[in-house]
């Protein structure tokens, strides 16, 4: 399993070379070190490209037509359109919240098409095998370096790949399905397995919840589902790829993660966004719910297009996030690496209702340019004895802001409740902001709730040794920005840290100088 | 009805009266107060600096208030009792809103120093008022420094001329009288020209069972390298709602600090403002509370550091016991430029018993890169192990608690600069946990 994920990195390490020689010809001395990290610098969006697939894209706009459409489309039952039905009406009474720390420019709701379906001129049926997928897309997966294809089967990642709304492939599924775990797209699951749908989604963040979370309940196109049976382990690690492709197509994935009891399951999910000039609006909604003694592990590395260095376009990115920690004994655990983006707003939640529950999240949140975060989490302790941990590292350069936001709050009944916090934030240049926005809520005299927080620059000291010994400045910065996130880094796992790594680098390319 | 209409009629209402019983800058203000008091209404929980305390209930029961200036009769040396023993201070009073001017002490103050009546102050040195009153205060973001902008018609007004040093402190005690349920709007203007020193101390009481809403707006401006202390002592009781806002303007190399204990209370709503708009400032917040029963305490602070070279400190311990309930909100904000700030925040909680609560909401928002800033918030109870040793030793459960309670308290105090004042604090703060302190440490009703 490790050698297979190692071969991953080493075929995308070969594809990074290959286009660093191409744009790193005309620099001949250029520290070799450091190539990387200048391609990267010089080089625009290394992911801004727009397949030409066959997009069956509906009318813009959002009305009840538009609802009824979508869930008329993917030949949705009764129950699931009454559900879209009450949550479009639900959010026909809200208004747009504005408390975040966020500079949002207008949504014109209706000026985005609300549905777009890669698939569609395939057979009806689906791809069954790789030769039946439209070319164009393969290769933009290819680009992505997806391990969708077969012989990628080696690296034991089950792939459930959303372009735009409709699941085009899905691996592996019949290895895991021996088991009885369920890795589907969640259109496939409200028609294949709708009692366990009905059951959970919307149980965790019910429509009602936020106004982005009622507008997705009403329009969400596509999102994965996996259902682990009890006393099921996962035998690899599950991911998805999002990426936002068809041009002023929202994107409204809704995922749905429920492990049973004694059940395990690692999630990852990992994003990349085309180049484009208008902001494009992504409100997904991702519900996890965690049985007793189960664990979840989900992991996030998020690179959406963040804007060009105006700050002119990019993605917002407006998620709900939750997970129930129902069963006694149950574990959850998030982590996010947030790069990308012109806006992220989101809070990756916990609500530890089971006793001896115990719930960590983990967050490394990069802005730069003009790019917004307000992120954080939320920990609601109401079973007894329940753990949680916050760690959360943001760094903010160029003209950019980075917020953290979270609340602990223990309710009277959660005795014995114990949260540790801790929320760094690294100051890169003078004309940045960060952040932190801590609530605490405590109900209960047994509790012990922590939090500190430090805001800082990198320190002349660190930087003034590395020099010494022969680093430059800019290598030196990346080292300690490293050093700083290791802490949130070495949770993800490895590829994806290797990633992460990288990720960080170049997002905070040209920062220091 | 909505709670602010009472309060919009009585001010078209009673405007003439309101205006004939003050004067000065106090009358030219009020219009722009209420313009925007009406356009405000009371914060609900929804605004987010006042999303712990519930304004609008607050003033929903009928106050009396006294715009015609009648006089209480009082005796303050009633209340004199509750002076701090062994603090030499020149003592002052404040009726309700009204300073009180038939028992001036005896001493003398420094050459220049004023401590009057702000309605007074108001004619007697117009120039000096008209300067700073109101170029503090948030007028047009906060509804509540805006309905005592519109209703203040008296208070208390300290000037302290350049390079003057005034060592013996300036205590001023707040006494609530009346025989029915009042609303008392208090306004404070204290001005320290450069180099000016002072220390300043209030200390709220009531003398009487009735109910009573009060609302004070403080504002402070110290010049280059003034230096001033400024204490808070509420000892009130049950019935009794405050709502204070401080505001203070800081130029270069000065010093404040600002201690705001509260003993015992009803509903307490304190907000501190501080503008670092020099270089090299210094604030201190410091806060203690002690509640029980159902009592309610919510601090808001915001720190401001507009300049380099600042430097801020806040500490701030609630103990809540029973079914009380405690916000602390501390917002630090660093400007862009305002390099080289230090900042240090902590906000440290004991919750007594299942039912006390306990909100915290240390907030860092910063703009520049080379600062050093932290903030740290704890909520916890007392510690097993420290309780289970002084139980060996054969000190009993309730007086080991006590003890731990006290050694909590104590960081604070510690911080006091008043030696006299600690002590009292320190006796005031056990005979508080002891359970022995009624309603306040020895006003004459109280005994």
């Amino acid at each position: 399993m490790l050698h297979s994920s190692l071969w991953i990195y080493k075929n995308r390490m070969n594809n990074r070379e290959e286009r660093q020689n191409n744009t790193n010809g005309k620099k001949p001395n250029s520290d070799k070190k450091n190539k990387f990290v200048r391609e990267v610098a010089e080089k625009k969006y290394e992911y801004g490209f727009t397949t030409d697939v066959q997009t069956e894209i509906i009318d813009k706009g959002l009305n009840e037509e538009v609802v009824r459409l979508i869930s008329a489309k993917k030949e949705e039952p009764e129950w699931m359109l009454e559900f879209r039905l009450k949550a479009f009406r639900y959010w026909l009474t809200q208004e747009q919240p504005d408390w975040a720390h966020l500079k949002m420019p207008e949504i014109d709701y209706q000026a985005i098409s609300y549905y777009a379906d890669p698939t569609k001129g395939m057979k009806k049926d689906g791809p069954k095998s790789l030769d039946e997928i439209d070319p164009e897309l393969m290769k933009t997966f290819d680009k992505l370096g997806i391990p969708l294809e077969e012989r990628l089967a080696l690296s034991g990642t089950a792939v459930d790949a959303v372009m735009d709304s409709v699941s085009v492939k899905t691996t592996f599924k019949e290895k895991l399905s021996e088991r009885g775990i369920i890795f589907c797209s969640i259109s496939e699951a409200v028609r294949e397995y709708p009692d366990l749908v009905r059951r959970y989604l919307g149980s965790v963040v019910p429509y009602r919840d936020n106004y982005f979370a009622a507008l997705n309940s009403a329009v969400f196109s596509d999102g994965s589902f996996v259902y682990i049976p009890k006393g099921v382990r996962c035998p690899m690690e599950l991911s998805t790829y999002f990426r936002i492709n068809a041009r002023n197509t929202g994107q409204f994935e809704r995922t749905l993660i429920v492990c049973d009891d004694g059940g395990y399951v690692s999630y990852l999910e990992g994003c990349t966004a085309p180049m484009r000039d208008e902001n494009q609006l992504h409100a997904a909604i991702v519900e996890i719910v965690v049985n007793e003694n189960a664990e979840v592990k989900y992991s996030t590395v998020q690179n959406w297009y963040p804007g060009d260095a105006e700050g002119k376009g990019g993605v917002l990115n407006l998620v709900t996030k939750r997970g129930h920690l129902r069963g006694a004994n149950s574990k959850l655990s998030w982590t996010q690496v947030e790069t990308g983006s012109a806006i992220t707003w989101k809070y990756p939640s916990c609500v530890l209702s089971g006793d001896n529950s115990q719930a960590e999240f983990y967050s490394v949140a990069v802005t730069n340019n003009y790019q917004q975060a307000d992120t954080g989490t939320k920990m609601i302790h109401l079973g007894r004895n329940t753990k949680s941990t916050i760690i959360s590292k943001g760094i903010s350069a160029g003209k950019s802001q980075n917020s953290y936001r979270g609340l602990v709050r223990v309710a009277p009944n959660a005795d014995g409740a114990r949260n540790y916090s801790s929320c760094d934030s690294l100051l890169l240049g003078s004309e940045c902001g960060a952040h932190t926005f801590p609530y605490m809520d405590v109900h209960n005299d047994t509790a012990i709730v922590e939090h500190e927080a430090t805001t800082s620059k990198i320190s002349e000291e660190q930087l003034f040794y590395c020099n010494q010994r022969g680093i430059p400045t800019e290598e030196a910065v990346g080292l300690i920005v490293n050093g700083y996130a290791k802490e949130v880094i070495n949770k993800l796992p490895m590829e994806f840290a290797v990633e992460a790594q990288k990720l960080l680098s170049v997002s905070l390319e040209g920062t220091v100088g | 009805m909505k709670s602010e209409q009472q309060y919009i009629d009585i001010f078209t209402d009673c405007r003439g009266m309101i205006d004939q019983h003050s004067g000065g800058a106090l009358n030219t203000l009020r219009d722009e107060a209420f313009a925007s008091f009406a356009r405000l209404g009371f914060p609900t929980g929804k605004v987010e600096r006042y999303k712990y305390t519930d304004v609008p209930a607050a003033f929903e029961p009928d106050y009396g208030l006294n715009f015609k200036r009648l006089e209480f009769p009082v005796n303050p040396y009633e209340a004199f009792r509750c002076d701090v023993p062994n603090l030499s201070t020149s003592l002052y009073f404040v009726v309700n809103d009204s300073f009180y001017d038939k028992a001036l002490p005896a001493v003398t103050l420094p050459e220049g120093v004023i401590v009057c009546s702000l309605k007074e102050a108001a004619t007697k040195h117009a120039d000096k008022v008209t300067d700073y009153y109101g170029k503090a205060a948030n007028v047009s973001g906060d509804a509540l420094t805006a309905l005592n902008t519109m209703f203040a018609q008296d208070g208390l007004f300290v000037y302290v001329p350049r390079k003057v040093v005034v060592e013996r402190p300036i205590q001023v005690v707040n006494i609530s009288r009346s025989d029915v349920d009042l609303m008392v709007n208090r306004r404070v203007l204290v001005v320290m020209e450069e180099g000016a020193q002072a220390r300043l101390l209030f200390c709220d009481h009531t003398v009487d069972e009735h109910r009573f809403l009060t609302t004070q707006v403080v504002e402070v401006f110290a010049k280059e390298n003034a230096h001033l202390e400024l204490y808070e002592l509420e000892e009130t009781h049950v019935k009794n709602t405050r709502f204070s806002n401080v505001y203070i303007h800081q130029e270069r190399d000065s010093v404040v600090s600002h201690y705001g204990i509260t003993l015992h209370n009803g509903t307490t709503r304190n907000l501190t403002d501080v503008v670092m708009k020099g270089e090299n400032a210094t604030t201190n917040l410091y806060g203690l509370v002690i509640a029980d029963k159902q009592q309610k305490v919510d601090n808001n602070t915001l720190i401001d550091h507009a300049a380099e070279y600042s430097m801020s400190n806040q500490l701030y311990k609630y103990v809540l016991d029973e079914k009380s309930q405690g916000a602390f909100a501390g917002r630090i904000l660093v400007r862009q430029g305002a390099q080289h700030t230090v900042s240090n925040e902590r906000n440290a909680n004991l919750c007594a018993t299942k039912e006390a609560r306990m909100f915290t909401q240390p907030m860092l928002e910063i703009y520049a890169d080379d600062v050093k800033c932290s903030h740290g918030a704890t909520v916890g109870q007392m510690d097993e192990q420290a309780l289970f040793y002084m139980r060996q030793r054969g000190i009993s459960l309730d007086e080991a608690r006590m003890l731990l309670k006290f050694a909590f308290a104590g960081e604070v105090v510690e911080a006091i600069g008043l030696e006299a004042l600690r002590d009292r604090l320190r006796h005031l703060i056990e005979k508080r946990f002891r359970g022995e302190l009624g309603r306040c440490s020895g006003c004459a009703v109280c005994g």
